[in-house]
């Protein structure tokens, strides 16, 4: 038996594969089946799931309501599409924000002295020993009415002698768009710094040899060397941010709905597991098609993905 | 035009050792590099051969001194403002672009019509023998290939002076020599000023209508191939280039194109050439002699003769290796097999008796620092 394995190439490497194929199997096919096969289901009244095959929860998150008021069969009701396409401009905004924000920063540190480099990346990297949450709340603190930027603010207008009223910064768009930027500007950081880092110094020189300015250098030799970068970080951003439900819990408050709130609170306050499913899944699809997308158009970063 | 392409006036470049240490990379270094030359800067890594040649491209600015390119003072000019170009060790080719794109990307630097871009690019191409390769990329090309793009990339820019870092450092033994030749052959059809810096004494010798042999940041020597090899102005540059004999002495009598040295290992005087500038009577010097030009004989009355003794004999195919002893002294003795060597009887036999004769020519009287 065993020195039948030893001559059998194709069985040893199907065997090799089985632990991971098994805990692939566990932890990522299983769930999604399931998840699909839920979402295909009914609410009962109790919230339990009804195991059938209906489209009911698809059709319902396409905008068809049942739920009319004036007594038709059916009716058209934006929210859940409303809610989808809020989700997707909010992650194409963050990744956008946290590229034109990253890029200098790790441009920066990828040309600062050596010595200095790890400081730099250490600074980079200390927020992320915080709790998600916590540093979330800590923007709660800042943007709330009585909070530090309001206080800031209110001392210096009233050194002026202006008349000041606090703005409302908390539990607004704006509040969760710059949480998501702060929470995920790390994770673009990292990967462009690592492209840019790993361009050697006579590419640079080469350039300036053959007449390159500084400026054409830059976006000749070190924009287009550094994609891989942008393109990993952008990967790294926009996915999370499609799905996070914390930041906008917290700092958009109950109204700022995104696909993430609406998961969250099909499975906890309304109980039903059924169309939650059914959102995962839609949320799923867009993730992927805006990935696979982004990703033919400009390659999947694998010099960061290999290093 | 102006009679040197390059000039370094006393020039020294300072830098600062990760020790805290001032170290100077290049200490007052002189060089007129003719318009046209093959000129070679030669020397074991860390003379300051390359910290000179990037100074020359601007990469980096001297510390005191000036550079003169075309007769140009270039002080803080920044590389993309010098009618030079590099070929670097690593070639440093764009990898993200194809071959064409890397060739043509000095022309597009300079705004040059795209009709007038792929005539220059096609022609540099194919000088360097790449014609059918432009849409490839850098990683899909062998070493000596890339070589070539680097090599047209530079041209194609009809640079007054071409600077090469190395450029053959990274091929194999065969396709070196080969190169040699071909970098040689088109500096020669295009009239370009090349300076070229190597660690390869041998590459150095066959290119180059000069050579500066560097050390510790200093010129030890400048002048052709041949004033280098057969007058090597210091005991450096005799053992850096070929190989010598030294035996230590005391000049006796001195005359502009004779010495007398005495030299105490022999207990007798040998006649040589004073090489070194500034040699005194009476002076402690050396005697630098090398293995190819001492003659052995049966038996001579001759100037410079000495008797001595086999001490061992390796054939290596073009030439045999004798070491001989006089007394304590220890000669290497190169003779070149023009005989058919099959009988055994044609090698000396250890502990066989021998005369050396020294051509006066020959024995270079050095100083001794």
């Amino acid at each position: 038996m065993l020195k039948r394995l030893r001559e059998n190439k194709s069985a040893q490497g199907t065997l090799l594969a089985l632990p991971t194929t098994i805990w692939m199997f566990i932890l990522l096919i299983l769930p999604l089946l399931l998840t699909l096969v839920i979402s295909f289901g009914k609410r009962s009244p109790d919230g339990e799931v009804i195991f059938t095959f209906s489209l009911d929860n698809y059709i319902r998150l396409m905008g068809i309501s049942s739920n009319c008021q004036n007594g038709q069969s059916w009716c058209f009701d934006s929210l859940y599409l409303q809610i989808l396409v809020r989700s997707l401009m909010l992650a194409f905004n963050t990744t956008v924000i946290v590229i034109t924000m990253a890029y200098p920063l790790a441009y920066f540190i990828a040309r600062a002295d050596p010595k200095r480099r790890n400081t730099f990346l250490f600074m980079v990297l200390i927020p992320l020993w915080t709790n998600f949450v916590i540093r979330v709340y800590a923007w709660m603190m800042l943007l709330r009415k009585e909070g530090a930027i309001n206080l800031i603010i209110g001392t210096v207008a009233h050194w002026l002698g202006i008349n000041f009223v606090p703005l409302e910064l908390l539990y607004t768009p704006g509040a969760v768009l710059v949480g998501m930027v702060y929470e995920f500007l790390p994770f673009m950081i990292l990967p462009i710094f690592t492209s840019l880092e790993k361009i050697e110094t006579s590419l640079y020189e080469a350039a300036a040899d053959l007449g390159a300015s500084p400026f054409k250098t830059f976006l000749r030799v070190t924009l287009p060397l550094s994609m891989p970068g942008v393109v990993a970080g952008t990967i790294l951003v926009f996915i999370p941010v499609m799905g996070t439900f914390i930041v906008s819990d917290i700092l958009g408050g109950r109204q700022y709905i995104l696909v993430g709130n609406l998961i969250q609170r099909q499975f906890l306050d309304a109980r039903d597991p059924a169309f939650g499913s059914a959102a995962s899944l839609i949320l799923m699809v867009m993730t992927l098609v805006v990935t696979y997308f982004y990703t033919r158009k400009f390659g999947f970063g694998e010099e960061i993905v290999a290093a | 035009m102006n009679e040197f392409a390059v000039e370094l006036r006393d020039v020294v470049k300072k830098f600062i050792t990760p020790e805290g240490n001032e170290l100077n990379a290049v200490d007052h270094v002189d060089m007129q590099i003719r318009n046209g030359e093959f000129f070679s800067m030669l020397g074991s890594s860390g003379c300051g051969k390359t910290t000179s040649l990037r100074m020359i491209a601007g990469f980096e600015w001297p510390t005191e001194g000036e550079v003169y390119i075309e007769g140009k003072l270039m002080g803080h000019t920044p590389p993309f403002q010098r009618k030079v170009n590099t070929v670097f060790q690593s070639y440093a080719l764009f990898q993200h672009m194809s071959v064409y794109q890397n060739v043509a990307f000095g022309l597009e630097m300079e705004g040059a019509h795209r009709d007038e871009i792929k005539k220059r690019v096609m022609r540099a191409l194919e000088m360097v023998q790449l014609t059918g390769m432009e849409n490839r990329r850098p990683k899909q090309l062998s070493g000596g290939q890339q070589q070539r793009v680097a090599l047209a990339r530079a041209l194609v820019k009809t640079p007054d002076v071409l600077l090469l870092d190395e450029p053959l450092g990274a091929l194999d033994l065969k396709l070196r020599k080969e190169m040699q030749l071909e970098l040689k052959a088109l500096q020669q059809q295009l009239g370009i000023t090349f300076i070229y810096v190597t660690h390869d004494q041998e590459e150095a010798l066959t290119m180059s209508d000069r050579i500066a042999v560097m050390s510790r940041g200093k010129v030890m020597q400048m002048g052709t191939p041949v004033e280098i090899y057969e007058r090597p102005r210091n005991r450096f540059v005799a053992e850096f280039i070929g190989e010598s004999n030294f035996l230590e002495g005391q000049i006796k009598s001195l005359s502009a194109n004779e010495a007398s040295v005495f030299i105490p290992a022999l207990n007798a005087e040998v006649t040589g050439t004073p090489a070194s500038e500034g040699l005194v009577n009476g002076e402690q010097v050396f005697v630098s002699i090398r293995p190819e030009k001492i003659h052995l004989t049966e038996h001579s009355e001759r100037l410079n003769t000495f008797e001595g003794e086999i001490a061992s004999t390796v054939y290596i195919g073009s030439n045999t290796h004798v070491v001989v002893h006089i007394g304590d002294v220890r000669l290497k003795v190169w003779e070149q097999n023009r005989i058919s060597r099959l009988e055994p009887s044609s090698f000396y036999t250890n502990g066989q008796k021998v005369d050396l004769m020294l051509m006066p020519e020959n024995t270079l009287v050095l100083k001794k620092d």
